[in-house]
């Protein structure tokens, strides 16, 4: 088993991938996926540790994992490629002409790891409800898992999606928010509130932990908390705060990086900042 | 002119219904999905042969297409029942995304289709649904014209793998194509040889064009009846093999102008063969409350309407 300062290495590797990626395809989204990088290594190196081998599309007796808010490809592609899932190298061609790795998450060109496509925003859980009631049916005691954005919350479709997965009891899944508190136009508070969020969970049924997710020992802690949870009735929800662009100085907390790419010479002072610990690709 | 005889009327509805409770028993991997209309769209047969593997989702059809979406995910073949209007146009951007990109192993199922939905009005008709179904790629779409027709199709859609669209409605209508018949997904069934005009009707449709070519028949007039059950894959080969001997088309669908068969039809027939075209379906006009017969007589989709069309398309023919 990886230790917390592997976890981290490989997170901080991610993080450099993110960057390179998104400058090389002079696009993308790096503010989220630079937030998330901590859960989504500990997601795949320490918690669902599924085969990367051995992929098939029905997942069967393995957990899987589906991003709702496609936008943070960059960070999944980089997490898929750098457990195993397909050559690192192939991470250069994100976001270009023929490449598997589309601006958004997509199965049309078979990417290993990638079992929905992702982008147009609010059905992820929906998608990690069905897998998770066909894991049930199929008696796979494994666990579903899905990431979502905080703005997404502003899609209707997410709370049809939390008043069903409560009503019906289905308690092999765990849901994470990435909280950062910004979307596109700029903070959710301005742009529209999302309240009392881990309270609303709550009160559609949901068990609901809170945690930081820019920290990978409470990180790991949480998502093993959030395991014990299942399986006892309810669906599990983790409210997880997170740093837009963590990790990166100018980046930290700045709406304005949700969807630009940096130049080359804003790429150089990141890169400094973000040590290369497993080679970069 | 072949002779068809009405064995009974039905509902087509009835005939999905029925159908997946024997796949039900067919196939431990069927699952139906309802958003709070089990008894109208008859899936209430298979809710009670079944209930572990019926998920009734409420009033929130997204959620439902979604959840269908992940269910494929687990090997599972799933059915989501609801009106055509909620199975459609209310989830577009889910079933594109989740369906048709994702290319998932989902079936819709959509009743209560077009005009003949009767007395709800224009909210619940929906007359655009295979426009929008077929503009989105891996999706097949079908629209069967009776009862033990849609019987036919629900089975064929749940052997075939990949995304489906499967339209049917609510009255009951003659029931004349024969019990236990096969379903060929994409292959047009001709109903009726004939030399001066070709008649490709889908869905409700199909019964009023065999009225007109029998009409058509007492003029003199030799109409070739097709039933395209298959809006997508159009069967491009049965129709320039018919066009290629009439040399004029009509075409009749319980659906928009804009979108329908017709439109189909058209676009190949442009490619391939131009010949006069003559559309019955609705003309860019939203429904109305009214009795099925009522409405279809009202908007133009009635028996002399098709009888009409074929009329025109021979005058123009050269």
């Amino acid at each position: 088993m990886l230790t917390i300062r592997e976890l981290e290495k490989i997170a901080t590797q991610v993080r450099r991938d993110i960057i390179r990626m998104v400058n090389g395809a002079s696009s993308g989204h790096p503010g989220g996926p630079l937030g998330s990088a901590d859960l989504l290594v500990a997601l795949y190196f320490k918690i669902m540790l599924p085969d990367p081998k051995q992929f098939t599309m029905d997942g069967t007796g393995e957990d899987i994992f589906f991003l709702s808010n496609g936008h943070l490809s960059a960070g999944w592609y980089s997490v898929l490629a750098r457990y195993g899932y397909f050559d690192v190298s192939e991470l250069r061609t994100f976001r270009k002409i023929g490449s598997r790795l589309q601006g958004h998450p997509a199965t049309a060109d078979g990417l290993p790891g990638i079992r929905m496509s992702s982008g147009s925003l609010g059905q992820g859980l929906s998608v990690s409800i069905g897998a998770a009631m066909a894991k049930k049916m199929n008696n796979d005691e494994h666990l579903v898992y899905c990431l979502l954005g905080d703005g997404e919350l502003q899609e209707g479709q997410n709370w049809e999606a939390l008043m069903f997965a409560a009503g019906k009891k289905i308690d092999n899944l765990i849901a994470v928010i990435d909280y950062n508190g910004l979307q596109i136009d700029g903070p959710n508070d301005k742009v529209l509130p999302l309240g009392a969020l881990h309270e609303k969970f709550e009160a559609f049924g949901w068990k609901a932990l809170t945690a930081y997710g820019n920290e990978m020992t409470e990180v790991v802690d949480t998502l093993k908390q959030a395991e014990w949870y299942t399986g006892q009735g309810k669906p599990v929800m983790i409210l997880m705060t997170t740093h837009m662009g963590f990790g990166v100085d100018f980046m930290l907390d700045n709406h304005d990086w949700h969807g630009v790419f940096p130049n080359d010479e804003q790429t150089k002072i990141a890169l400094e900042q973000l040590e290369e610990t497993l080679g970069d690709y | 002119m072949n002779e068809y005889i009405n064995q009974g009327s039905k509902d087509t509805r009835s005939g999905f219904g029925e159908a997946l409770v024997e796949l039900g028993w067919q196939n431990r991997d069927v699952v139906a999905l309802c958003a709070d209309l089990t008894g109208s769209v008859k899936m209430d047969l298979f809710a009670r042969e079944f209930p572990g593997r019926f998920i009734q989702v409420g009033i929130a059809e997204a959620n439902m297409i979604g959840i269908a979406a992940g269910l494929t995910i687990g090997g599972k073949i799933p059915f989501t029942g609801t009106f055509a209007n909620f199975s459609t146009g209310r989830v577009y951007d889910q079933i594109r995304q989740s369906v048709a990109y994702s290319n998932k192993n989902v079936k819709i199922c959509a009743s209560h289709a077009g005009l003949t939905l009767g007395e709800d009005g224009a909210t619940h008709q929906n007359l655009e649904d295979m426009g929008m179904m077929k503009m989105l790629p891996n999706m097949t779409v079908i629209c069967p014209c009776d009862f033990n027709q849609t019987k036919a199709a629900t089975i064929a859609a749940a052997a075939f793998s990949g995304p489906v669209y499967l339209r049917f409605g609510r009255p009951k209508w003659p029931n004349f194509t024969p019990p236990g018949q096969q379903f060929v997904i994409g292959k047009a069934m001709l109903l009726s040889g004939g030399t001066d005009v070709s008649i490709f009707a889908t869905g409700h449709m199909v019964w009023n064009a065999l009225q007109a070519g029998k009409l058509l028949e007492e003029q003199g007039i030799s109409a070739e009846i097709i039933n395209i059950h298959t809006i997508k894959p159009l069967d491009d080969e049965a129709i320039l093999a018919s066009v290629r001997k009439t040399g004029c088309v009509v075409s009749a669908e319980e659906h928009m102008r804009n979108g329908g068969l017709g439109d189909s039809i058209a676009q190949l027939l442009a490619r391939e063969f131009p010949v006069p075209v003559e559309m019955v379906a609705v003309d860019d006009k939203f429904g109305e409350s009214g009795k099925p017969e009522e409405l279809l007589k009202k908007y133009g989709l009635d028996v002399p309407d098709i009888v009409a069309a074929a009329l025109n398309v021979l005058s123009r023919k050269k």
